[in-house]
């Protein structure tokens, strides 16, 4: 019975996997589906965005010197990841917060489903471009450098036509709140440094009074 | 029991205080010599020069000391020095590796000229013929003399409708090309070099720096009245430092108190390679722009970028530049990579306090100072030969020899950029694609690298050709004839003769 749970299980997520390429190749359609239809699964998102970091990191070492040189000394590997997996989830958060209030349909969780399954396309482009691009010279450098915008630009299409459909917006309304959530993202930032400043200065507060009691005792 | 965790502590703390206090001074202590690398880090290197000699007017033997000399040239042997402070010009022999003999010492010179006298000269150049021009400043003249100080020429203020004909003329450098030709600097023209032909007339101005502006100043001026308009800073090219032509006939000029801004961003170069046309030919190929100092934070009392005073050309086609600024010298290949960077202000044996001039005799360097009135003499140490005889060898041909002199030099320093690059030019000379590709990609040399790899991937493609086509043809075949098969055998199974 469990058993045959998991294989259910395994299926729907290796089906769910495949749907994010029908997502990209359909936008519209695909990301509607994904929520009304429960096309999606967080284990599906979950390993979009795991692909996409670790295709990330991997570059750092596997792309060609021609097209990325690194300076080993400047790299922190975690704040590489923080780079990109940050953003988006302050995107998400932002995104939900404002579109809650005006009507959005779409749940935190289905927020951030859609935006993996809008990843999608840098995995699937930059990874094979990254082999690629140890099997050629710097006259051939302007192939790698229009895919590598492509996959880009798609992704960043994929990523309206998803917010879009998740929350039931017209277009007009929807780029109207993929701006707004840029701003909501500074917000958030803005808040957050506000946070972690006062937090340290109050650290420092308890630690220097401690300091003076520990010198008078 | 709390005093032995108390001593401890201290003991630990004090051993870390000594640990970080002996790495900062590792860390503190540079090398005379430095280069930059890919990432623009300073690296230390080996001296690729040392200090023969500081040598002032006591040193050589003269009777008065240098004031203030602005002017050096070497032709062969000879080292003629413009004592300008002393309007005279000290001719001398070097006899010796640092060995100098006075040759002759003259202010004035005979024939038919009004002037007979020398009023603070500049700059001097010597033909091919052995003819003598001397920029000859305080009297307003560029004035060309045979071997023995016989009047020949003079050159005066160009004839021009830009330049005022009751202006004074203040010729500061010259130099002079085979066919004779005078170009000049002269200060208040920055039309670009005067141009002289061999007959005394002016023929033209060449080589402007090209003109720098500030956006911001442009918009202001449109809207100021004229009488603003005066009082602001006008657009007009900068004007050269000096000059030096090299062995191709090519000319160098520097142009020093670039701004910042105009230097950062390739509006301004420091230093022009012209042609006859007077463009600009420099190669700039290296990671890094030829301006001397990447960095120009304040340090030691100086800050701003470089100001190349002058510069000098070896025969193998790497230029060294005279910074005034913080006293250096930095050397740069054909391809307008560093070479070395090396010197500083100061009163020690290679470092200077107001340097003006430099000059090469050989692969040894010398260079002036005006405010110290000395001459430091510098010659290539066990580094700085083995990059000369890699440069060389390779420039003549000799790909191997090159490639072995190279290898002398990473071992003597594992942090120098062009040894590997070296290497790898020579292997890639003597085909050994592969191995090349791996230093190119050491030194993130991607043009290079290219070069390389392309032959590599040619020769294994040529190699693998069969392998490849069987590939191709199977990544074809194979899908179709399981397809062929599939309908085959389905074709079998539903045929009727085979139903019982």
């Amino acid at each position: 019975m469990i058993n045959a749970l998991n294989k259910e299980n395994f299926q729907k997520y290796i089906d769910s996997l495949r749907f994010a390429l029908y997502c990209i190749t359909h936008p519209l359609d695909g990301f509607w589906d994904l929520t009304h239809e429960k096309r999606g699964t967080y284990a599906a998102a979950n390993t979009i965005l795991f692909l996409t970091l670790l295709v990330r990191v991997m570059k750092l070492r596997y792309t060609s010197f021609i097209f990325m040189t690194v300076y080993w000394e400047g790299i922190n590997i975690f704040l590489y990841i923080a780079s990109v997996a940050f953003p988006l989830g302050m995107f998400v958060v932002g995104n939900w917060g404002l579109t809650t209030l005006f009507d959005g349909k779409g749940r935190l969780g289905q927020v951030y489903m859609a935006c993996c399954y809008a990843l999608t396309p840098y995995p699937l482009i930059q990874f094979p471009l990254m082999v690629f691009s140890n099997f050629v010279t710097v006259d051939e450098a302007e192939f790698y450098m229009v895919v590598s915008v492509l996959s880009l630009l798609w992704a960043a299409m994929l990523f309206i036509a998803a917010m879009g459909q998740i929350h039931e917006f017209g277009l007009g309304k929807n780029l109207l709140f993929m701006v707004a959530s840029l701003f909501a993202m500074l917000v958030i930032v803005f808040i957050l440094l506000l946070f972690f400043s006062m937090i340290s200065q109050g650290i420092a507060y308890f630690i220097s009074m401690g300091k003076e009691i520990m010198f008078r005792l | 029991m709390k005093k032995i965790i108390k001593s401890i502590g201290a003991l630990a703390l004090g051993a870390m205080v000594f640990a970080t206090s002996s790495l900062s001074v590792l860390a503190d202590e540079k090398s005379y010599t430095y280069n930059y690398d890919y990432w623009g880090d300073v690296q230390d290197s080996p001296d690729a020069y040392t200090v023969a000699g500081v040598y002032t007017a006591e040193a050589f033997g003269l009777d008065l000391n240098f004031k203030s000399p602005q002017g050096m040239f070497v032709k062969d042997s000879m080292i003629y020095i413009c004592d300008t402070g002393n309007n005279r010009i000290v001719q001398l022999e070097r006899t010796g590796p640092v060995k100098f003999e006075v040759v002759r010492i003259f202010d004035t010179i005979q024939g038919d000229t009004e002037v007979t006298t020398l009023s603070s000269p500049t700059d001097i150049a010597i033909s091919e013929e052995g003819d003598i021009y001397i920029s000859d400043n305080g009297n307003a003249r560029i004035v060309k003399v045979d071997s023995d100080l016989n009047y020949l020429l003079q050159f005066d203020l160009p004839v021009d409708s830009t330049v005022s004909a009751d202006s004074t003329f203040q010729p500061s450098k010259i130099v002079i090309d085979t066919a004779g030709r005078v170009y000049c600097i002269a200060t208040s023209i920055n039309q670009g070099l005067c141009k002289y032909e061999a007959d005394g007339t002016f023929s033209g101005f060449v080589g402007a720096t090209p003109v720098t502006f500030d956006w911001m100043d442009y918009i202001w001026k449109k809207f100021a009245t004229q009488e603003q308009r005066v009082r602001m800073t006008s657009f007009v090219p900068t004007a050269y430092d000096n000059i030096y032509i090299d062995h191709e006939g090519f000319i160098y000029a520097c142009a020093g108190g670039m701004e910042e801004d105009d230097l950062d961003n390739g509006d301004a170069a420091a230093i022009r390679k012209l042609n006859l046309m007077g463009s600009d030919i420099l190669v700039q190929n290296g990671e890094w722009p030829v301006y001397g100092d990447l960095y120009w934070g304040e340090g030691g009392g100086y800050e701003g970028p470089s100001y190349f005073t002058d510069v000098t050309v070896f025969e193998n086609d790497i230029y060294v530049c005279l910074d005034k600024n913080r006293g250096r010298l930095f050397g740069y290949d054909d391809q307008g990579k560093t070479v070395f960077c090396f010197g500083g202000n100061g009163n020690m044996d290679g470092y200077f306090r107001q340097p003006s001039a430099i000059e090469h005799m050989g692969h040894d360097l010398l260079v002036l100072d005006s405010l110290d009135c000395s001459v430091t003499l510098f010659t290539p140490t066990e580094f700085g030969s083995l990059i000369y005889s890699a440069v060389e060898d390779f420039d003549e041909g000799n790909y191997e020899a090159s490639g072995e002199s190279w290898k002398k030099v990473m071992e003597l320093d594992g942090n120098y950029d062009l040894a590997y690059i070296g290497i790898g030019r020579s292997l890639l000379r003597q085909k050994k694609y592969e191995e090349a590709m791996d230093y190119f990609e050491l030194k993130y040399d991607d043009e290079n690298y290219s070069r390389a790899y392309k032959q590599y991937r040619k020769e294994w493609v040529e190699e693998h050709i069969v392998v490849i086509v069987i590939v191709i043809l199977a990544a074809f075949l194979i899908p179709l004839s399981i397809g062929k098969v599939k309908k085959i055998k389905h074709e079998i199974d539903i045929a009727d003769i085979f139903r019982a």
